[in-house]
């Protein structure tokens, strides 16, 4: 990929105490291009996440930023990248105490002088897009998760951002509401000329949807590849992978005793 | 045969996880002082934690004030019949309730009311995801969330604990008056001849504001600091509850130590 990049992963490791998540992950993320990185539950790829938002500071390693150093940023710094991505949380992360309007608002309202007719109008812009204009005066709590998630989504572009990064978004969604929501990444990556990151697990949609995948196994990158290539990839991992068997470099079973020395078929075991 | 070490060594794990918590409160509090700016710049934050912490407390406050003046009323003019001292009743009705009484209870009660209120929701933000995601957006929980909570908090006590005092000098004024039939110059004009405002209601305002730094910041760490769980909220905000009562009845006895030090 040759491409202006505008999130550059160098080997980036992570460890929570003595356990490694991440072991030196690099990746690229051109400019305009909506790309996923996909794994197992416990592979270290929300974790990848946290870290290109700056929620997590990796063990070694750097993640850039259109050309800067996140983590070399003193809080304020941060906070002035910040404005420029926004993320969708796997639940919405909705603030509860506010109508959807007020939450969508919220941005405009932290970080602008806006008059209130523009932030109306703005805001009614934005959850028109998401096909939620008219649930303005709702609570999140009488929104379903689909619902909920597209006014999440209206809130996290509210301020065009140039990245937008999203945490499952399709977690526990029914297929016509996950259709909504796929459709609706795409789109908007494309209207508002911004750069998308997905993290999920959700391989048919996230073929249809992505430019570019990259699959993360045990906190290291085991594959990546445009949907095409990822179709016709060979790599055990992927393979097993896109078309969901059982068996292969995942094992089916959790590590465990030999079987027979548990049920105390092997000479020497002991039968409790 | 019984190992002494094990409990020794707890008691001792205990001891250094008490210490360690209360030097990452003390951070805490510097950090929530120092995000305050906002709190002040956008006041309409605080005046609406106010609302919630203050003003919703009101009920609470003035009915118990009321009772708690009545009974003091009873039990005061039951001992001080025996010494034909019954004018005496509002002087000790009042000073019971400025000087201890109505700073100590009414922040026992703001803990119980709006204390566990302001854990449970902050808790719940937190394992909702709500402040990472405030987070996100750039906008600091501490500051938008946590500051005002707190500043709100330190100006609803003193009023509460005002608002309680009074109560209670009214609830012992309809006993020892208008049920007893004690003598209405008597009861006002002993109780201003004794109660200084200086050494007693000064005083009572800097216990209650003193319990009012103190609930919030337990209540406001307590409920950033919940482990992302139901457990962990409900563990929280017992807890707020818990340390914000002893911590009360303590910084009390410690507050009244030196109170009445500088009085003599």
């Amino acid at each position: 990929m040759l491409q202006d990049s505008l999130v550059e992963v160098e080997s980036v490791s992570f460890a929570y105490g003595r356990r490694p998540i991440l072991k030196g992950v690099s990746m690229r993320v051109p400019r305009g291009k909506l790309v996923a990185i996909m794994g197992a539950s416990g592979s270290g790829k929300t974790t990848l996440l946290r870290i290109i938002g700056g929620q997590l500071t990796p063990t070694s390693g750097t993640v850039r930023l259109a050309g800067e150093d996140l983590h070399a940023l003193d809080a304020a710094g941060l906070y002035r990248m910040r404005r420029r991505m926004s993320m969708l949380f796997q639940f919405g992360a909705l603030f509860t105490d506010m109508t959807v309007f007020e939450n969508v608002a919220f941005p405009l309202r932290e970080h602008t002088k806006l008059s209130e007719s523009m932030i109306r109008d703005l805001v009614m812009m934005k959850l028109e897009a998401v096909g939620m204009r008219g649930s303005h005066r709702l609570k999140p709590a009488e929104l379903s998760g689909g619902m909920a998630r597209r006014v999440a989504l209206a809130r996290a572009v509210v301020l065009d951002p140039a990245l937008v990064m999203y945490d499952e978004p399709f977690a526990g969604l029914d297929p016509i509401a996950l259709a909504v929501i796929g459709r609706l990444i795409r789109t908007l990556n494309d209207a508002l000329g911004s750069t998308s990151i997905i993290v999920t697990h959700d391989v048919l949609e996230s073929l249809q949807l992505v430019d570019y995948l990259y699959f993360i196994s045990d906190g290291v990158i085991v594959g990546e590849g445009t949907p095409d290539e990822i179709r016709a990839s060979k790599l055990p991992y992927v393979k097993q992978f896109v078309h969901g068997e059982t068996d292969g470099p995942v094992p089916f079973h959790y590590p465990a005793a030999p079987y027979a020395k548990d049920v105390g078929l092997a000479p020497g075991a002991a039968r409790a | 045969m019984l190992d002494i070490r094990k409990p020794i060594a707890r008691l001792g794990h205990n001891v250094i996880d008490g210490v360690w918590r209360a030097g990452v409160m003390a951070r805490f509090f510097g950090q929530v002082l120092a995000s305050s700016g906002t709190s002040f710049s956008r006041f309409r934050l605080v005046m609406r934690e106010v609302y919630f912490s203050g003003v919703l407390s009101l009920i609470i406050i003035i009915v118990s004030g009321l009772f708690v003046g009545m009974v003091l009323g009873l039990q005061g003019f039951e001992t001080l019949q025996k010494y034909g001292a019954t004018e005496s009743i509002g002087v000790l009705v009042a000073l019971s309730l400025v000087r201890e009484l109505g700073p100590v209870v009414a922040a026992l009660l703001f803990a119980s009311r709006a204390g566990s209120a302001i854990t449970a929701e902050i808790g719940l933000m937190k394992t909702t995801e709500q402040l990472t995601a405030m987070d996100m957006m750039a906008v600091s929980p501490m500051a938008r969330v946590i500051a005002p909570r707190f500043w709100a908090g330190i100006i609803s006590m003193p009023i509460l604990s005002l608002l309680f005092s009074a109560m209670g000098v009214f609830g012992g004024y309809i006993v020892g008056v208008v049920m007893i039939g004690v003598d209405n110059g008597a009861f006002w004009s002993q109780m201003q001849a004794a109660v200084d405002f200086r050494y007693d209601v000064l005083n009572g305002l800097v216990k209650a504001f003193v319990f009012g730094i103190a609930v919030t910041i337990i209540a406001t760490f307590e409920g950033y600091d919940a482990p992302p769980t139901a457990e962990g909220v409900s563990g929280a905000t017992t807890r707020t509850v818990v340390t914000s009562a002893l911590t009360i009845l303590a910084l009390d006895l410690v507050l009244t130590a030196f109170m009445l030090r500088a009085d003599h």
